[in-house]
């Protein structure tokens, strides 16, 4: 069995059956990362001896006949925003590395209970803010599909990981598109879910209202599967919903009657040619499978970044005060009064892009500004809600791009943040209405590099989406397609390879 | 020219709920630094609050003993400045919906009774401590006291005296107390005033300009400070200047208050909506329970002391000074039906206990049934009152069965005449002395005579009876 090209389902099912081992297993992705590493940097710390400690004692529970998850012994990684107890959780910055949680994140002790292997800590952009994972204080990760081309952002490195075949599955974090966006770019498959299905404790906060952990896997089928493992209420975030999600119908690839609408105004100018093309293919094949297609219009979709980047930054303004130099992190070494410590410290230890975020943030929220730009922020927000609620009166979920383009060159963009943001429009609205959505492969562009496809659902539809998605991969093999890390040439070869 | 001092205050009191408002830590007072915390109370990054239920209760209790209007969905508000004792630079705190407004209080002093308007009440959670080590030139840091909750209470500006100040402040920390809902220590902490003062010409209707002042750590401090500013605001307006508005730290030694450094731009706490938590809403039900069982207040306790159990106001006053000893007094009084010997034994000699062994009424816990036992035994006369007080004693220091322990430790009164009359013959046989100065008309040696035979009977005696028998045998 090429262990490349199985999914993670499959892989559980062969530890199950006795067909590998979880040693075996883990062996073998810590021997990919090693390899893959110097090109990719998808990881900024890899446990290698908890890796193995771990996947013996989920191997000899499943010996002694446990009744384990169906990911159990199956390697995973995890981005380095979400708190793993115990091993390094740096965000990507500067100002905590070294930082060492003495607690895990609730999804991370899910995982963990359920028999994950926790292969090592994945590369993001710092703090979760940006499109390309180039912010990172560990250097940018790179796309396997093209080394010299960004992963996307800010879960760069769980993509890279994910489609090199460096982990079975990765745990990223969606505030703007930061899951769908990063496996768009990669070629791999991502749930953003509703927000409060998954608890943020141990997230490491960005901007509160707005972010999620959710699962990046080699199919749509895998990530439902760690979704529904890491689902669900928890006590300690006050945010955390009730509601469940059940995925039991999802699998059938029966989407007859399910009805699409797909925004008009999305497919204007901005979006490339090569990008909108297997797209629109894509929905021509769910038409044929019995889904219904509508086109209409979205509204309000020029006020979603402005919002968005408004109240994003607000809260992270916010969240990110306590990194003072204090407690924890990152203290500078020059600094002689507390005012010191704190501009030294803050200065020396946050990146640019952070840095331009807080100010932001804290204009945003100065009295004197708070009603022109926050409390406008909010208003709008609750209009582009409303404007789904209304889409969704009509359709199951909305069909539209992930990105206006596809894995640009490292380097391209980085000057440019104004030009980074736009590149968020048809993901912010999504976290601005608290709305779940899937990011699927759905082609590639004339360059060979991946192309996907986004699908917006209603609160907790999650199962609907995997539903419609998962009918796409049973009719469809770009999921299956593998990118080659390739020292010499550095280009892509789009087959199922070693 | 007369002026008028205005005044109002912001009272911070420290609930005792079990645990803190946003995490499960203890909110128990001291301990080793850093002892005290978790995750989420230290603000450690990925950690989110999650609300302390009882906190709501508490401020729903203190709102509705306060007569104020309930705020339907209250939320939480972030207060953002950098200090090190505040682990996340932001404070959880209520700005834009408080979770009470609009009450009053009525108080009463020297110059007559007056309603205190309570502008609102909100919750809030506490700082850490900051320790200035002079010897090392540094400052720790200890994070036990964040996240533990507060209320702040803030009135109008209704005050025109600095008695009427204190008059506030002791009927508020009274019905906390009554309320349960903190132990209002201020040397501890736990509750806090400060206060904005201003003073204008009489007869003006603009303010002036206010100052805030803090850092009184007691009552008495605080009626110095409010009379010290006020003066000071007063020679500064007679003398042409003009008032700062600026905060300024009261030192107690020096009976006097600095200015704290000035800002020039008042801080920007850049308010927004805490987003990690969700508005609380306050049912109907919610409130009906809690004003069901709320307890009785002082005021209310001490006016019907008087007319049930026919008290003097003084009595009232002394036994509903704490709410153990009214709770004491009520379920005494009810078991043994004698409200009066119940108040007496309670004011006189209870009372002499707890200063004798430094305890505070709220750390009493005596039992009811058993102090009702002693009083029966007493007024039955069963024991005089010297054995009442040793008993009373031993209930207070070991919690002891009265009935059983006078039995024990033989301890009944003494009431067989011929016992009593063969030791007053024995008495008054060794102290022929004492025998003619009261012939010569000494009433003291009586009292010595009494006392002897009393200490030949080992004090058991029943003292009318030795009365009766000295004075039968000597007149």
């Amino acid at each position: 069995m090429d262990l490349n090209s199985i999914t993670a389902l499959e892989a559980g099912r062969m530890i199950r059956n006795k067909k590998i081992s979880s040693v075996e297993l883990t062996r073998y992705f810590l021997d990919k990362i090693h390899k893959s590493e110097p090109e990719l940097n998808a990881f900024i710390s890899v446990s290698e001896d908890e890796a193995l400690k771990s996947s013996e004692e989920v191997q000899s529970r499943i010996d002694a006949g446990d009744k384990l998850s169906i990911l159990a012994g199956v390697p995973m990684a995890v981005k380095d925003n979400i708190c793993t107890c115990g091993i390094p959780t740096t965000c990507g910055s500067k100002m905590l590395s070294g930082f060492i949680p003495p607690y895990s994140a609730t999804a991370v002790e899910k995982l963990k209970a359920a028999g994950a292997v926790l292969l090592g800590k994945t590369n993001c952009d710092e703090f979760a803010m940006g499109g390309s994972n180039e912010t990172s204080f560990f250097g940018p990760a790179s796309n396997p599909w093209d080394t010299s081309r960004v992963p996307g952002g800010s879960s760069g490195g769980s993509a890279a990981a994910t489609a090199s075949g460096e982990a079975m599955y990765a745990l990223g974090s969606d505030t703007g598109g930061s899951i769908r966006q990063p496996c768009s770019f990669c070629g791999v498959s991502g749930i953003k879910p509703t927000y409060g299905a998954v608890s943020r404790y141990g997230l490491i906060a960005f901007a509160s209202s707005l972010d999620q952990i959710g699962p990046i896997g080699r199919s749509i089928r895998d990530c439902a599967e760690i979704l529904s493992i890491i689902s669900g209420h928890d006590p300690k975030d006050s945010t955390s919903a009730k509601e469940t999600l059940d995925f039991s119908d999802s699998f059938t690839g029966y989407v007859k009657g399910l009805r699409i609408g797909i925004p008009t105004n999305y497919f204007g100018q901005g979006l490339r040619s090569d990008v909108e093309a297997p797209i629109m293919e894509a929905a021509r094949t769910l038409e044929k499978l019995g889904a219904e297609l509508s086109e209409f219009e979205m509204p309000l979709s020029d006020y979603a970044i402005s919002a968005y980047y408004i109240i994003a930054c607000a809260e992270a303004s916010s969240n990110l005060s306590r990194y003072d130099g204090v407690k924890y992190g990152f203290r500078s070494e020059t600094g002689e009064s507390l005012k010191e410590v704190y501009y030294n410290s803050r200065s020396e230890g946050f990146g640019m892009e952070v840095k331009r975020r807080i100010m932001l943030g804290s204009f945003v929220l100065s009295s004197g500004c708070y009603d022109a730009y926050y409390k406008k922020g909010l208003m709008a927000r609750d209009l582009i809600q409303k404007a789904f609620f209304e889409a969704f009166q009509k359709y199951d979920m909305i069909l539209c791009p992930t990105t206006p383009t596809t894995a640009y060159k490292k380097g391209e963009n980085i000057s440019d943040p104004l030009k980074m943001y736009t590149g968020d429009l048809y993901t912010v609205s999504v976290n601005l209405a608290g709305l779940p959505a899937v990011a699927i492969p759905c082609g590639f562009d004339r360059k060979g590099l991946p192309v996907g496809l986004q699908l917006i659902g209603k609160p907790f539809g999650e199962p609907v989406l995997v539903r419609m998605a998962h009918a796409f991969q049973l009719n469809t093999d770009f999921h299956l397609k593998r990118p080659v890390i390739n020292r010499t040439r550095k280009t892509l070869t789009s087959s199922v390879a070693d | 020219m007369e002026y008028e001092m205005i005044a109002g205050l912001e009272v911070h009191t420290e609930l005792s709920t079990k645990s803190k408002i946003f995490c499960g830590c203890t909110t128990a007072f001291g301990g080793e630094p850093n002892t005290r915390v978790c995750p989420v109370c230290a603000g450690m990054p990925g950690t989110l609050p999650a609300l302390n239920e009882k906190v709501v209760e508490f401020a729903l209790r203190t709102g509705l003993a306060l007569n104020c209007e309930i705020t339907k969905y209250t939320k939480f508000d972030r207060k953002n400045y950098f200090y090190p004792d505040l682990p996340k630079a932001y404070q959880i705190s209520q700005l834009y919906l408080p979770i009470c407004r609009n009450g009053s209080l009525e108080i009463s002093c020297e110059t007559g009774t007056k309603s205190i308007g309570i502008h609102e009440i909100h919750m809030e959670e506490d700082a850490g401590k900051l320790i200035h080590d002079p010897g090392d030139d540094c400052t720790l840091i200890d994070y036990n006291r964040c996240g533990v909750p507060l209320l702040e209470i803030v009135s109008e500006p209704d005050f025109r005296s600095a008695d009427e100040v204190i008059a506030y402040l002791e009927l508020l920390r009274e019905i906390l107390m009554y309320l349960g809902v903190s132990d209002c220590k201020m040397q501890e902490g736990s509750m806090r005033a400060d206060i904005n003062i201003s003073v204008r010409p009489s007869g003006q209707k603009e303010l002036g300009t206010r100052t805030e002042m803090k850092n009184m750590n007691s009552f008495k401090a605080i009626h110095r400070a409010v009379l010290y500013e006020t003066k000071r605001q007063i020679e500064v307006l007679e003398s042409g200047g003009k008032i700062i508005q600026e905060t300024r730290r009261w030192d107690d030694n020096k009976e006097t208050a600095f200015a704290m450094r000035a800002k020039e731009n008042a801080q920007d706490y850049r308010y927004f909506p805490e987003p990690d938590l969700p508005a609380v809403e306050i049912s109907a039900e919610m409130l009906s329970a809690i004003k069901e069982n709320l307890p009785e207040l002082p005021e209310s306790k001490r006016a019907r002391y008087q007319t049930e159990y026919g008290l003097s106001e003084n009595d009232a006053r002394v036994l509903t000074s704490a709410r153990e000893l009214a709770f004491l007094f009520e379920e005494t009084a009810a078991i043994c039906k004698k409200p009066k010997e119940v108040s007496n034994m309670i004011m006189v000699e209870l009372m002499r206990l707890l200063s004798e062994t430094n305890t505070l009424p709220e750390s009493l816990s005596m039992d009811p049934a058993k102090l009702a036992a002693l009083i029966d035994l007493i007024t039955e006369g069963k024991i005089n009152r010297n054995t009442g007080k040793t008993v009373l004693e031993e209930i207070f220091r070991n919690n002891v069965e009265p009935e059983a322990y006078v039995k024990e430790n033989g301890l009944l009164m003494l009431t067989s005449s011929s016992l009593i009359a063969d030791a007053i013959d024995k008495v008054l046989a060794e102290n022929q002395k004492s025998v003619e100065d009261y012939r010569n008309g000494k009433e003291k040696a009586f009292g010595f005579l009494v006392g002897q035979t009393m200490k030949a009977l080992k004090g058991k005696a029943d003292p009318r009876m030795v009365n009766r028998g000295l004075r039968e045998k000597l007149d």
